[in-house]
């Protein structure tokens, strides 16, 4: 069970915890598991969240492994100039 | 990501050389062919209309005379551009900032667009359009523009990010914070606290080829798009998504591009003329004017921040908190939350919070602009942190190393860090002969650090191997910052060839599968993995292509410097086959020989910067000229070192421009008072020093040769470098960027008479 820590605009969509713990293997399973259990994350997850996973961000690679112990960070995605 | 992007270890060729680049002769003789230069038979002029009220309701549009007009083919308001946003409120705000719909929210908003025979007759149409506004009071200031008694600009915004809802609308469109610590019990152990409020003023990213596009739409439904932009693919997915059209339908062909720095990832005037071409039947050109590009395209935030530390008297940081303020234009972004997460990302903090509120103003909507956010942010800081180092008597570079981020350090935005850089710039910075080197009269010397995310995405290549042997790539992110030489490169190290033997183009957007924009630092991280990729997938079909030729199994095949090589006894008496030997036999081996790559890039990895600079102050004019600068950067591998240089000089030069000179003026009529190079002054060559870059090469482990995006970093320490050394040559801190002339003197005068 992974402790995915999440961004303070993302926390009204899961009850104003600063974490929730969620078992998955890959971005996509947690993205799935994400929106299964809180369905007002479904918003965030359409129109984009990245994923630090020890401290390097993945915005799209959803096929990307989560480590056992990785520190899981849900961020807002990026805009760059 | 694929498992071949893995860094290995190699040494090499071809990447870490300095060619000329490919698109250079063209370039500097006018061969180059950008946005303006596309024309087409049969083309039509096109011109817009634009409000000179910064906020009205629009009560009427007669278009009437103008479309009577002899010459003029089709003249376009909202009413032919209907909402097909489909509830996606960020692609609505594009297409109301393309052409007003109910009201004009800022001087220069569009209000309706003709298409002409010629620029005379477009010209004329344009004055008889009649429109009737009804006024409102405006709002440019960021802070005014959170009072309570601001105009307030749309009626359905209530803030977002705060507890509870406000039950009132407001111009604050969203709150975001960012921390973690206790902030009250870091303050307490502090032995030094400094607080001050800065503010920003709102720049352009300053790009010399204005916006420009040629559109041309067929009755049958289908549409072709030439224009200037730094992602033709976005391009089309979002006019096509406006225009009712299938993105097969529209087929959007990338201009060379005269700089763009994020401007050029919003679309301006392309939905307009696409519009235009639809109902006049004939293509349309629309060019922006130099005044255009000022009043209604992509200025960065003006901003207003508070930043208050503390620290320990041995020099240890003890809390850090911020307000920021970010004007957004008339619809909401995201710009006060990214200057929220990358203002203390350099160091490392037990106690720290920052809360972006994003603030909507009667001015254009804000863009990109190259670390979009952060040089504001990173301004505030620096120059707090550089003023704690003096109060308690630390060196400036010590005090930052003292406290800056490492492996292992929970990052300011949340995440931990892995490896990262902002640790070797500084000690680099502190060896620099440019630390020690004696200081003149009225001369002062600043530094600071920069921080920015760089990401990857989407990309996706073509490598063909030509019948004589030479290679042809093609890629789908713009070549901004001399792309096409880098991905050259590349193909060259992994092919085993001479750089010359390769030829990299930008496809248009039938050619390829989706790419993403070049934008946050991507351009060549994310693409040159494709490259590889591509380039390997054609090595093993060339490797069979020769099998075949021997008549032996692929796996006695192996790949050296640029030939198939039959390894094993019986073998040893086969010539090597280069690869203009392998494709003379392609007919009969198989056909063409290619390597396609479709892919995302991800782990680009974060990105630190120090700057040093030298300035000398005139303090009876409080003109300012920097004397000397420095960029240290780490740029993972630095593929081609001209062009990475470049960028970190680049970035100074704009990064100067922003702190002493560039701001947008608005009158108290709401309109912006120097919309043209001649009153909003960008740096000249003689404005700026020779700036000295130094490239760390600290490898990326997500990239198979440790590339790292390098090219927007290089923006975010000068506002706040320069501010440092103004501060020290003048003995006044300087809280207000930019500091110009009349500002700088003013600062002294008030320092005096306090």
């Amino acid at each position: 069970m992974a402790i995915i820590h999440l961004w303070g605009g993302l926390r009204p969509a899961v009850g104003d915890a600063e974490s929730v713990d969620i078992n998955a293997t890959t971005i996509r399973e947690l993205m799935t598991k994400l929106e299964e259990r809180y369905p007002l994350m479904s918003r965030h997850i359409e129109t984009g969240i990245a994923v630090s996973i020890n401290g390097t961000i993945y915005q799209d690679s959803w096929a990307q492994t989560l480590p056992a112990e990785a520190e899981i960070y849900l961020l807002p995605r990026i805009q760059g100039g | 990501m694929n498992s071949d992007v893995k860094l290995t270890s190699q040494t090499f060729k071809a990447v870490g050389t300095r060619p000329i680049r490919p698109d250079g002769i063209d370039k500097v003789t006018g061969r180059a062919r950008y946005g303006a230069d596309f024309n087409l038979p049969g083309q039509l002029v096109g011109l817009i209309l634009r409000s000179v009220h910064p906020h009205a309701t629009i009560k009427k549009i007669d278009t009437a005379k103008a479309q009577a007009l002899p010459g003029v083919k089709a003249v376009v308001t909202a009413a032919d551009l209907p909402d097909l946003t489909d509830g996606d409120k960020d692609l609505l705000a594009v297409l109301e900032n393309s052409m007003a719909r109910k009201k004009v929210y800022y001087d220069g908003h569009a209000v309706a667009a003709v298409a002409a025979i010629d620029a005379k007759t477009a010209k004329a149409a344009l004055k008889l359009i009649e429109v009737e506004y009804r006024l409102h009071k405006h709002v440019t200031d960021v802070d005014e523009a959170m009072t309570a008694k601001a105009p307030v600009l749309h009626k359905d915004c209530f803030t977002k990010g705060v507890k509870p809802t406000p039950d009132k609308p407001s111009n604050i469109a969203n709150v975001s914070e960012f921390g973690h610590g206790n902030i009250k019990k870091g303050f307490k152990q502090a032995d030094l606290i400094i607080e001050r409020t800065f503010r920003t003023e709102q720049t352009h990213q300053g790009y010399i080829e204005p916006h420009a596009c040629v559109a041309s739409v067929s009755p049958d439904g289908t549409g072709e798009l030439w224009v200037c932009t730094q992602g033709h693919f976005v391009f089309r997915q979002q006019c096509a998504l406006l225009m009712g059209m299938d993105e097969a339908k529209l087929r959007v062909t990338a201009s060379e591009i005269g700089g763009g720095f994020g401007g050029k990832t919003h679309l301006w005037l392309e939905p307009v003329a696409l519009a235009l071409s639809r109902k006049a039947n004939r293509p349309v050109k629309l060019v922006m004017t130099r005044e255009e590009v000022f009043r209604a395209s992509g200025p960065t935030s003006a901003t207003s921040i508070d930043v208050k530390i503390g620290v320990s008297k041995e020099g240890d940081i003890t809390a850090a908190e911020a307000h920021l303020r970010y004007s957004s234009g008339p619809w909401e972004g995201s710009w006060a939350m990214l200057g929220a997460m990358t203002a203390f990302a350099c160091y490392d903090l037990e106690n720290v919070r920052t809360v972006g509120s994003e603030v909507l103003v009667n001015r254009p909507k804000t863009t990109a602009y190259r670390a979009p956010s952060a040089p504001m942010a990173a301004f505030a800081v620096e120059s707090v942190v550089d003023e704690l180092a003096a109060k308690i008597g630390m060196d400036p570079v010590v005090f930052r190393i003292r406290n800056s981020a490492k492996e292992g350090t929970q990052s300011s935005y949340g995440p931990v860090y892995g490896p990262i850089g902002i640790g070797a710039t500084l000690e680099a910075a502190k060896n620099h002969p440019h630390m020690s080197a004696p200081l003149g009269e009225n001369q002062g010397r600043g530094m600071a650090c920069g921080f920015w995310f760089n990401f990857g995405g989407q990309a996706c290549t073509d490598l063909n191997i030509n019948s004589d042997g030479s290679v042809s790539l093609t890629v789908g992110t713009i070549d901004v910052g001399g792309a096409r030489a880098s991905l050259s490169l590349v193909v060259a190290e992994e092919l085993g060839i001479d750089y010359s033997q390769v030829r990299t183009v930008i496809g248009d957007t039938a050619t390829l599968g989706y790419n993403e924009m070049t934008d946050g630092s991507r351009g060549t991280f994310a693409t040159s993995i494709a490259a590889i990729q591509s380039a390997r997938k054609a090595i093993e079909e060339m490797k069979k292509r020769a099998a075949q030729h021997w008549d032996m199994p692929v796996e006695d095949v192996v790949w050296e410097e640029g030939h198939a090589i039959a390894k094993g006894k019986s073998k040893k008496n086969r010539p090597p086959m280069s690869i203009a030997d392998i494709a003379s036999q392609a007919a009969k081996t198989g056909g063409p020989i290619a390597g396609h790559t479709e892919m995302v890039a991800d782990g680009a990895g974060v990105s630190f910067a120090t700057h040093i600079c030298d300035v000398e102050l005139d303090p009876e004019t409080g003109l300012t000229r920097v004397i000397r600068y420095t960029v240290i950067q780490d740029a993972g591998k630095a593929v081609h070192p001209t062009y990475v240089e470049g960028q970190f000089q680049g970035g100074a030069a704009q990064g100067i421009g922003w702190a002493l000179n560039e701001e947008y003026v608005y009158g108290e009529n709401g309109r912006l008072q120097n919309p043209g190079f001649l009153d909003y002054r960008i740096p000249v060559c003689s404005d700026l020093p020779m700036i000295d870059t130094q490239i760390l090469e600290i490898p990326n482990p997500n990239h198979p040769y440790g590339v790292r995006g390098v090219g927007e970093t290089s923006i975010v320490p000068p506002l706040a470098a320069i501010a440092n050394a103004v501060s020290n040559a003048s003995g006044v801190r300087m809280t207000h960027v930019p500091m110009s002339p009349p500002r700088i003197l003013q600062a002294l005068e008030d320092a005096t008479t306090t």
